[in-house]
């Protein structure tokens, strides 16, 4: 620790902070513009300007000095820095009289008015004049992306989305070309980027040069009411803001978040919001003679009630989707309990996930923020970046500051990472299991060792040979003990963890959702309930009668019999289990559109009618009977943790035959995961863009 | 200067020769393993000396492909340095002329008028037959010797619109030039020989500089005026390792030090 004294006010902070930081400890507010907590520095907008007593006679960038290279006094003083000096303030008057010598003054048409960086800051430090009376340069517009939304004549040359896009996102494919007065911002030869986290670049732009495409000219920030929600396009559970006007989500933001997205959010996160308005469900439909009309809520409740009664409690399936809220799938599973069934299931890809073994073995036990400690890594069947990308940052985030080895073994997809490829399959890691190979002395070699098992390699038939290997390999190279765990699963929906925390699964011997499926085929099973479950075969289905709880005309709605209009995940208030096992709550943002109701509100009413009341009449008695069943649910923004060790020895001891074959990730496109990014038009141009740039890549 | 882009037209392809190609690998080889991109100006120098001097887009492909590294950031390197050319130049000389204050003072804008007249209207236009282009740079260090051209790797000096416009028709013409100072002067030592110091024997090493004749990049890369100078420096496929000579010659001179000294204690 090392004492400096900022403005007359002395204050100890490390060494290694650099004076920008030290002012901010010390309460003084440096503006800045290139300077970002979580890139490289760059020094090159000298925005953050102070005056350092004993330096050098001009300002200097307090973003680019460290407090350590700090000269004491000739006494031994602490090095003394002053922000409100004379001297800084004529600094950062030249610095924004020289910004604004070529940005356009098209503030009433920018879409970043409001909530610019430039603007407040020239408000604040600038002066109300410039001297500058040649002509201003222009910059062509560049096209970077159906995302992004260049306006370059207003870039001041930060290059944090350069940086961005080369440290955080792993893909260099912005870049400053040409230099001085001439740099400009663009893609190579103007080519689409192809990151899943370009949108940050819009977040990151302290300018209007870079916006959102989809939301241009939509919205102006201060109309917004703003809702801070939890998304649910993947099992991260990234911290997030509903911006909306009216009932209509106009925006998502990220929030900060630094034990699961710190501040990024993936574009499917991001610009998901075009799909929340297309493609709705927005009143009860019910199928006669063969075609889906429009019905009321009393004569689709009394469809479905007369269905069930005749089939009886033991022939009634219901399976959870991806999107599910804690809350929805209690509800459900209070009513397939109330009418007599015990095939339920959360688990729509198939995983073989076993609640009665823990819930270590569910989880991603390390946690997110544990990456950063991890001094290994062996992936097994996993594809973080397409399967759960703000998580994949951060493996990148170690990998730039330890260079790590990560092992491999699955589809070779460039994590934007080096990887060492392992092998394809089973394979591979029956040989791991079983003690052998150098990947193998590297894990056991390492302090904190991690295995991640994705999804896709426990979705299918010997799942849980495959996570019992993988369990094996986690005990016998250390990586379980009472300091670490560094066995992981890489869960891939935002129900999943939660959805298996409630036992949201077959209950007494009940089926699966491939049993469910298999046996209304057969024609075993009469009625089955969809909760948003659109990732199956629909024609698997068979005879049965299918009951489709959603928000949107996917393939659910397509095959149902009846639909029962829900709520999407911003229009209704729900808890949701990230991958770590981590309880968020997200409050709702807007409303259901027409007769669409909250999902809960759905199967306490269904349940009116198909036998005695469901006993919670209001959400917040459903929260209490669910706090009461589980009262982990109860420690929001807490991971509860069982007897890991125990958990992992028993799941290790499970065995099973492996199949031998290939691990296929669970994300075929990353843009077009669930009903609501399928009705999203923005989702379906990038992952077309997708396909074109892998079919070129093949050629 | 202006927004420099590159040419609106490219060539479909770019390969390096065998022998660039073996040069660029041993360039390569000077960094340590995953800082190959430190090679990036070398071999992009390389690439637009074999191609009749100017860096095309499949180049920058080639060159990023080479070194692992992404293509934009090659652009980046490319467009930030003025001197590699993005647009075709004469294919026997691209005069680059020194407009910086000394040559300016000492007649630059008459060698420009010169360039106007006999090559193209604007810089970095190709004159009509293709020969010849030219630009405005910035110092190129001679101002002893203002004002003066570069064509590739050679200098001409203390020019005049005559000499210029001669040296331009003798290149055009193929016949023999000679780099340096294009009057009487040897080097940057006074019109008519020295003035001072005459009593000691000029015992310079080296010889001045050779005539040649000047035709396209790819053969300036090859032979120039400077390797007739210094004798026994690197030619076209050496690689020059200054940081490691100097290193082992350090090491050797305290090698030999240490050794003196412990013969020294020895003896005492």
């Amino acid at each position: 620790m090392r004492k400096i004294v900022v403005d007359g006010r002395e204050i100890e902070v490390p060494g290694e902070y650099t004076l920008l930081q030290a002012c901010e400890e010390a309460g003084a507010e440096i503006p800045r513009f290139c300077y970002h907590d979580r890139l490289s520095i760059a020094g090159n907008c000298r925005m953050c300007l102070v005056e350092v007593k004993g330096g050098p006679p001009k300002p200097t960038a307090s973003c680019a000095m460290n407090v350590k290279d700090m000269r004491p006094g000739p006494n031994g003083e602490p090095p003394e820095v002053f922000t409100k000096s004379p001297m800084v303030k004529k600094a950062r008057e030249g610095v924004m009289e020289f910004l604004l010598i070529n940005h356009p003054l098209d503030c009433p048409i920018c879409d970043q008015g409001g909530e610019c960086d430039l603007q407040d800051q020239a408000m604040a430090y600038g002066v109300d004049s410039s001297r500058f009376e040649e002509n201003k340069r222009a910059v062509e517009d560049k096209y970077i992306g159906p995302l992004v939304k260049t306006v370059m004549t207003r870039c001041i040359h930060c290059t944090r989305c350069v940086r961005f896009t080369t440290e955080v996102a792993g893909v260099s494919e912005l870049g400053l070309t040409g230099r001085g007065e001439d740099a400009e911002i663009t893609t190579y030869l103007e080519s689409a980027m192809s990151s899943e986290l370009q949108g940050n670049v819009v977040d990151l732009c302290p300018v209007g040069a870079l916006t959102s495409r989809p939301y241009a000219f939509n919205a102006r920030p201060w109309e917004l009411t703003k809702t801070e929600g939890i998304d649910v396009m993947d099992a991260v559970g990234s911290a997030i803001r509903v911006d909306t006007r009216g009932r209509e989500v106009m925006r998502i933001m990220p929030r900060t978040n630094e034990a699961v997205n710190e501040e990024w959010i993936s574009d499917k996160t991001r610009f998901i919001w075009d799909g929340l308005r297309t493609q709705r469900l927005d009143r009860p439909y019910v199928k006669r003679d063969g075609k889906l009309t429009a019905a009321a809520w009393q004569e689709a409740f009394q469809t479905v009630a007369d269905k069930v009664k005749a089939a009886g409690g033991e022939r009634v399936g219901a399976i959870a989707g991806d999107l599910a809220s804690v809350e929805d799938m209690f509800a459900l599973k209070a009513l397939m309990t109330s009418i007599g069934s015990n095939h339920l299931d959360c688990r729509q890809d198939g995983a073989q996930l076993d609640p009665a073994l823990g819930r270590s073995t569910y989880i991603f036990n390390s946690t997110i923020e544990g990456i950063e400690d991890a001094d290994a890594i062996l992936m097994i069947g996993a594809n973080p970046r397409h399967e759960a990308s703000v998580l994949n940052t951060r493996i990148l985030k170690r990998f730039r500051a330890a260079g790590i080895p990560i092992g491999f073994i699955g589809e070779q997809i460039d994590q934007t990472y080096p990887v060492t490829y392992l092998g394809a399959g089973t394979d591979t890691l029956a040989e791991m299991a079983s003690g052998k190979g150098a990947f193998f002395e590297t894990l056991k070699n390492a302090d904190k060792p991690m295995i991640i098992v994705g999804e896709g390699a426990v979705a299918r038939e010997d799942g849980q040979a495959v996570l019992s290997a993988a369990a094996r390999v986690a005990t016998s190279v250390g990586a379980v003990g009472d300091e670490w765990n560094g066995f992981n699963l890489l869960a891939n929906a935002a129900s999943r963890v939660g959805g298996l925390d409630i036992g949201f699964t077959p209950q007494n011997g009940g089926l699966s959702a491939g049993g469910i499926q298999e046996a209304a085929g057969k024609g075993d099973l009469d009625v089955v309930f969809l909760l948003g479950a659109d990732e199956m075969d629909m024609d698997a289905f068979g005879n049965a009668f299918v009951v489709y709880i959603g928000t949107h005309g996917d393939r659910g709605a397509h095959r149902a019999d009846v639909i029962l209009p829900g709520a999407a995940y911003t229009e209704k208030p729900g808890t949701y289990v990230n991958l770590e096992g981590r309880v968020q709550l997200a409050p709702r943002a807007a409303f259901p559109p027409g007769d669409a109701r909250e999902d809960w509100a759905i199967f306490r009413a269904l349940s009116g009618h198909t036998g005695e009341a469901l006993p919670f009449d209001s959400f917040n008695e459903l929260r209490a009977a669910l706090y009461e069943a589980y009262p982990h649910l109860l420690g929001v923004e807490q991971i509860e943790r069982g007897a890991a060790a125990e958990e992992i020895s028993r799941l290790a001891a499970v065995g099973g035959d492996l199949q031998g074959s290939a691990f296929v990730s669970s994300v075929s496109d990353f843009y077009l995961t669930n009903p609501i990014a399928r009705a999203s038009a923005v989702m379906a141009e990038c992952s077309q863009l997708a396909r074109s740039r892998a079919l070129e890549a093949a050629e | 200067m202006s927004v420099r882009r590159l040419h609106h037209e490219q060539p479909e392809s770019f390969e390096f020769t065998p022998e660039n190609l073996e040069w660029a690998k041993k360039v390569i080889e000077r960094y340590p393993e995953g800082r190959q991109a430190s090679a990036v100006i070398p071999i992009l120098w390389r690439a637009q000396e074999q191609n009749e001097g100017w860096l095309t887009e499949p180049a920058i492909r080639v060159v990023a492909d080479l070194l692992d590294m992404p293509k934009i950031r090659v652009l980046e390197v490319a467009t930030f340095y003025t001197m590699f050319q993005l647009q075709p130049v004469g294919k026997k000389a691209h005069i680059q002329v020194c407009g910086t204050t000394p040559c300016q003072l000492r007649g630059a804008e008459g060698l420009i008028r010169v360039c106007k007249s006999k090559i193209a209207e604007k810089a970095h236009e190709l004159s009509e037959d293709g020969n010849f282009s030219w630009e405005e740079v910035e110092c190129l260090g001679a101002c002893s010797n203002a004002p003066m051209v570069q064509i590739f790797k050679d200098t001409y000096e203390d020019l005049t619109e005559e000499t210029l416009s001669k040296l331009i028709d003798d290149i055009a013409a193929g016949r023999e030039v000679t780099p340096g100072p294009q009057t009487d002067r040897r080097f940057a030592a006074p019109e008519g020989g020295p003035t001072t110091l005459t009593e000691i024997d000029d015992d310079t090493v080296g010889g001045d500089p050779a005539p040649q004749i000047v035709d396209g990049s790819d053969k300036a890369s090859r032979e120039f005026a400077g390797e007739h100078i210094n004798k026994g420096g690197k030619g076209y496929t050496g690689v020059p390792h200054p940081a490691q000579e100097g290193v082992d010659a350090f090491n050797e001179a305290f090698a030999k030090e240490q050794k003196a000294k412990l013969a020294e204690q020895g003896e005492g």
